[in-house]
């Protein structure tokens, strides 16, 4: 609904590199994130139901997201919230464990996924984003 | 012929106490950009356009419920709307929220928000500029033009107050100022 001009998201997420996987086992990913300074999203659980958590998603093949991992959150006490509220800021990664099924097709191939986030700063709010995360597969 | 003379005194006479109640309240023609017209729905799915308020001065709030920044403002348009609505002002909140009234409303009851709220769409959106950020609120004269926009909590409650304060008393909501055209077509010698 909210439209957001290019250039103005204060959120980046570094190039992924390469994710090697065995067919049949398990290998972790990061995403990398980083904020512009100033500004905050939530967390996976901010602890008010009006904000909007980040979610990290992941299709469904070639490889089965096991689990994503958030990490810590920092309680901040910002002017409009009587409690703290749980966000990250700066840069912060977020963790994945991926399942190669055991007949998984060998070779190169691609894993993407969505990170919906939603960035403020003390005085504004950003439109919530949903960005899209790629990372390359060698499945071997 | 002492008709017409009649007619004439009256006409002027109209036309004098028009132009006496401009200047007694320090009337003028707004030099301001026009804001962008709107149709939006409000909870009760009644239409609702900036035309409607024609005359008012108007705090209108572009908003949502996932922003924390604009629950600061919302308290400070609460009390705008008590104190000045019966002199010719009103407060206008539309929610940007994706999720539509089974986000906002809930909302709204938790707040006591006692202005009316409207739910925005990509076309208001884009009529305003796009609202890369939220809050983001405008001024606007009784005669629908922008007298100011602030992005983000940009200014305090007193600010707020003041600037709305200054526009209510550029003109009176009883008494609207009949346009220029209106006095020149009304004093023309023999129009009646």
């Amino acid at each position: 609904m909210l439209a957001q001009a290019p250039g103005s998201a204060v959120l980046s997420i570094a190039p992924a590199t390469k994710l090697t996987i065995q067919r049949g086992a398990t290998a972790d990913f990061a995403v990398k994130a980083e904020l512009q300074p100033g500004f905050h999203v939530n967390s996976n659980m901010p602890g008010d139901d009006y904000l909007i958590p980040i979610r990290l998603t992941w299709n469904k093949d070639p490889l089965e997201a096991e689990q994503v991992t958030y990490p810590k959150p920092q309680m901040e006490k910002l002017s409009f919230s009587p409690n703290p509220i749980s966000v990250y800021t700066g840069s912060f990664e977020i963790g994945t464990r991926f399942k190669a099924p055991a007949n998984a097709m060998p070779g190169m191939a691609f894993m993407n996924g969505k990170l919906r986030y939603q960035a403020c700063n003390n005085k504004e709010c950003l439109p919530p984003r949903t960005v899209d995360v790629r990372v390359t597969l060698d499945i071997q | 012929m002492s008709k017409t003379i009649l007619g004439v005194c009256v006409t002027l006479t109209l036309a004098g106490v028009l132009v006496w109640t401009g200047c007694a309240k320090k009337a003028r023609r707004s030099s301001a950009k026009p804001a962008p017209e709107f149709s939006l729905k409000d909870a009760s799915g009644q239409t609702v356009r900036l035309a409607d308020y024609r005359g008012k001065v108007v705090l209108l709030d572009f908003w949502a419920t996932w922003c924390g920044p604009c629950k600061i403002e919302i308290p400070w348009f609460m009390e705008f709307e008590k104190e000045f609505k019966d002199q010719g002002f009103a407060v206008l909140g539309v929610s940007m929220d994706e999720d539509g009234w089974s986000a906002i409303k809930p909302y709204v009851q938790n707040m006591k928000m006692n202005y009316r709220v409207l739910l925005g769409n990509d076309a208001i959106s884009t009529a305003y500029g796009g609202l890369d950020s939220l809050p983001t609120t405008l001024l606007i004269d009784r005669e629908g033009g922008i007298a100011s926009t602030h992005v983000g909590v940009s200014m305090g409650k007193e600010e707020f107050k003041d600037a709305i304060v200054k526009l209510l008393e550029t003109t009176s909501v009883s008494a609207p100022v009949a346009p220029r055209d209106t006095v020149a077509v009304l004093a023309r010698p023999g129009s009646r």
